[in-house]
């Protein structure tokens, strides 16, 4: 496990909550009260200003995710090609709904409104990795690919 | 000044540009569609021939995208999956071209290119977006070299020749915006918005993984008009590869005396660059909201004036600029601010870099001249909707914007007649839809992204785009009534006219457009209780007709149970227990079931 203090050690002021936040998130894969509260006391910013930050920005994550974390994308060539149906394919076959983690741990799923892959519509991000012309079959391969 | 020659080996990037050289397209798009894995296979292969990486060159559609120059032959292939690469290996061996993939043996020969201009985009696709050898051989740089020339206010002087107009989607003056903080004292900031997130707009992603030194060069010069020595770069986190592409960048301008202190040995001329990363909230768009966020604050958009000329960053005069509107910056200098005016129309100049993406054979990101129609567009460009279905309506502008029907497809692009036709230019989205879309289901899509992205600062925004939705919601379950719709239509007018900052006013757009241009829809949706187009679910109704087998392969996929009948005979669909997924539409082999 990383050290908190190890990870704040860049962050010197309140202008660095975003970026601060990043980096507890991208170490601990998601914001606890109590690094949250090691980054108030570094920065000495009131944790209530951190909270409201990291509660407005939808990437930021209040709990554990999952070991791949799906974004499926909502943007309207997504929509229009039918990403809802995508989706409900996923929730159906990792048996959580949208905001959820898996059981084991393994997957955690989110709808995000546009990861900019218009043209590769429906499509969805894993981790970095963006997979593009979806469909069932292809989402099984790639979900079973990560197993 | 030192001269260009000294600061990078422009004849390497030269003899890597104009020698036999294959390159592999790895922008977003090309990775999705496995061009690193075609990459790696051509690695693992003696070629005997460069092997190059490449951004994008805007045929999404075709990806991954492979070029190979042998002696004098150029060709560009489309779709070398892992798979097809064996094709293309050989040929290559054999010094022959490979038909089977073939696209074109130079942009201008394929369809898609046919009608587009290319001005800005001539890097992505061909110049490594890492080499600074290659972007200086291919003219980089040069605009850079003729702004120094200049004195500050002559350089804004040219970007005024050229008619610039911010591409973020207001389309304001770039040269008026430069002077009102040119004429500023102290510490200046500028920033360049990357945060691109209207949904159908990806074409800033695509310059800054795929030609990351224009937008460098372009910030560059704009901090030398304006005397701003603090560049920062605000981009989205969803964009990772272009974040480390620029990054990269960056540090590669920072080696070659082209960002940092003394910028290309002119005493005094100091200038750097930060990157910033969003987190996922639309609003940061709005410039306001993005200063916040800079800031380390709520992305909440604030009153205007102050604008952020006056008072933006820690208080400081900031300049936003969109990111094609500074990657177009080089190319203004470089060609020349007059010769760049004669592109385009009178009140819109240039050219324009927009995504097409939907219900659209050929998606990818275009450069058009100003002035194009939208027929030519969607279907000289986009080589139309594809094969079955029909044209309805073309979205602009993203949740701001408003769709553009058929009858309107001639009106020449430019950001006054878009305004005319109820949509707007914004970032440049194009999303295509055909005749499966329904334009009230459409509507509620939007006013669903809004009202999530709606920070929640002021009430008409917040409170309006929900129960516009909410509205929608029932008009899409044929619960709606004529009176909730001409309730909308004053709601809608309402959120238009009061709330704080674009992401509000322009939030019911989508709306009123489909509203006044799709009335009939809308009325099929309320009085008739029907869908023509099939896509709101709760007005679907499916039954079996008289042509069933009795497969029984509906039955089997219904997840409700609510076929029955026996093997070879007759079906029926309870209509009290469908749930109108459609399960049995796409099950039946025998076209025995109709949708109405």
């Amino acid at each position: 496990m990383a050290d908190i203090n190890k990870v704040l050690e860049r962050f010197s002021e309140r202008g660095d909550v975003i970026p601060a936040l990043q980096a507890i998130q991208k170490e601990f894969g998601f914001l606890s009260e109590e690094n949250m509260e090691a980054l108030s006391k570094k920065i000495k910013t009131p944790l209530s200003h951190i909270s409201g930050v990291a509660t407005f920005y939808s990437m930021f994550k209040l709990s554990q995710i999952g070991k791949n974390h799906i974004s499926i994308c909502r943007g309207t060539a997504c929509h229009v090609h039918n990403s809802e149906q995508m989706l409900k394919f996923i929730e159906k076959k990792l048996n959580i709904k949208a905001g959820e983690v898996t059981k084991d741990g393994k997957f955690s799923l989110e709808c995000v409104n546009c990861i900019g892959a218009c043209a590769k519509a429906p499509a969805m991000m894993i981790g970095d990795k963006v997979y593009g012309n979806l469909d069932e079959k292809k989402i099984e391969k790639i979900l079973g690919s990560l197993q | 000044m030192i001269a260009l020659t000294d600061i990078s080996d422009m004849k390497k990037g030269y003899e890597e540009l104009t020698g036999d050289r294959v390159t592999v397209g790895l922008a977003t798009c090309g990775i999705s569609a496995g061009a690193d894995k075609t990459l790696e296979k051509l690695k693992a292969t003696e070629l005997g021939i460069f092997l190059d990486t490449v951004g994008c060159a805007g045929m999404c559609h075709a990806e991954p995208i492979v070029t190979v120059k042998q002696g004098k032959i150029f060709s560009i292939y489309g779709h070398v999956t892992e798979d097809k690469a064996d094709l293309l290996i050989q040929a290559i061996r054999q010094k022959k071209v490979c038909s089977e993939l073939l696209l074109g043996h130079s942009l201008e020969e394929i369809d898609y290119y046919k009608k587009q201009k290319r001005v800005l985009m001539t890097n992505c696709g061909k110049v490594n977006p890492q080499s600074l050898n290659q972007y200086i051989a291919n003219g980089g740089y040069n605009g850079l070299v003729k702004a120094l020339k200049m004195k500050p206010e002559q350089a804004i002087d040219e970007v005024k020749v050229a008619g610039l107009r911010g591409r973020g989607g207001a389309g304001f003056p770039t040269a008026t915006k430069w002077g009102l903080i040119a004429s500023k004292q102290g510490r200046k900031i500028l920033v360049c918005n990357g945060d691109e997130g209207d949904p159908g707009a990806f074409m800033n992603r695509v310059v800054m993984e795929s030609d990351p030194f224009k937008l460098i060069e372009g910030m560059t010069i704009a901090s030398y008009a304006i005397g701003s020595k603090e560049g920062i770069i605000y981009t989205r986190a969803e964009y990772p590869l272009a974040v480390k592409t620029l990054e990269q960048a960056m540090e590669t301008a920072r080696k070659h005396k082209l960002l940092g202190k003394d910028i290309m040995g002119v005493k005094g001329f100091d200038f750097d660059i930060k990157m910033k990363m969003g987190a996922g909230a639309f609003v940061c768009g709005e410039e306001t909201a993005l200063i916040g966020s800079i800031m380390g604050n709520r992305g909440n958009p604030r009153f205007r004036p102050p604008y952020p000329a006056e008072k933006g960053i820690d208080g400081n005069p900031t300049n936003i600029n969109n990111v094609s509107t500074l990657s177009f910056v080089p190319v203004i200098f470089s060609m020349g601010g007059s010769e760049y005016a004669k592109i385009g129309t009178e009140k819109t100049k240039g050219t324009a870099v927009l995504c097409l993406a939907g219900k659209i054979k050929r998606a990818g990101v275009i450069e058009v001249p100003m002035g194009i129609k939208l027929r030519e567009i969607i279907f000289d460009i986009g080589g139309g909707v594809g094969e079955g279905t029909k044209f309805k309506a073309v979205q602009a502008g993203g949740p701001a914007g408003g769709c553009i029907s058929e009858k309107e497809l001639d009106t020449p692009l430019e950001f006054e007649t878009i305004t005319a036709l109820g949509a707007i230019m914004g970032s440049g989205g194009l999303v295509v839809l055909n005749d499966e879309a329904c334009m009230v289901d459409v509507a509620k899509y939007f006013m669903s992204f809004t009202k999530g992205e709606s920070c929640g600062k002021c009430t008409p925004c917040r409170e309006g785009t929900t129960r516009l939705y909410e509205i929608l919601e029932r008009i899409t379950k044929g619960l709606g009534t004529r009176e909730e719709l001409e309730k909308a239509k004053v709601l809608a007018q309402f959120i238009r006219e009061n709330s704080l900052c674009g992401l509000g006013q322009g939030a019911p757009n989508p709306f009123i457009s489909t509203v006044n241009k799709f009335p009939e829809e809308y009325a099929a949706h309320i009085e008739r209780k029907e869908c023509p187009s099939h896509a709101c679910k709760n007005l679907v109704k499916y039954f079996i007709l008289k042509n069933c087998v009795g497969c029984g392969a509906c039955a089997r996929q219904c997840p409700v149970n609510a076929i029955s009948g026996k093997l070879k005979e007759l079906h029926m669909i309870d209509q009290e227990k469908c749930i109108r997924c459609g399960a049995c539409f796409d099950a039946c082999a025998f076209d025995a079931i109709e949708r109405k």
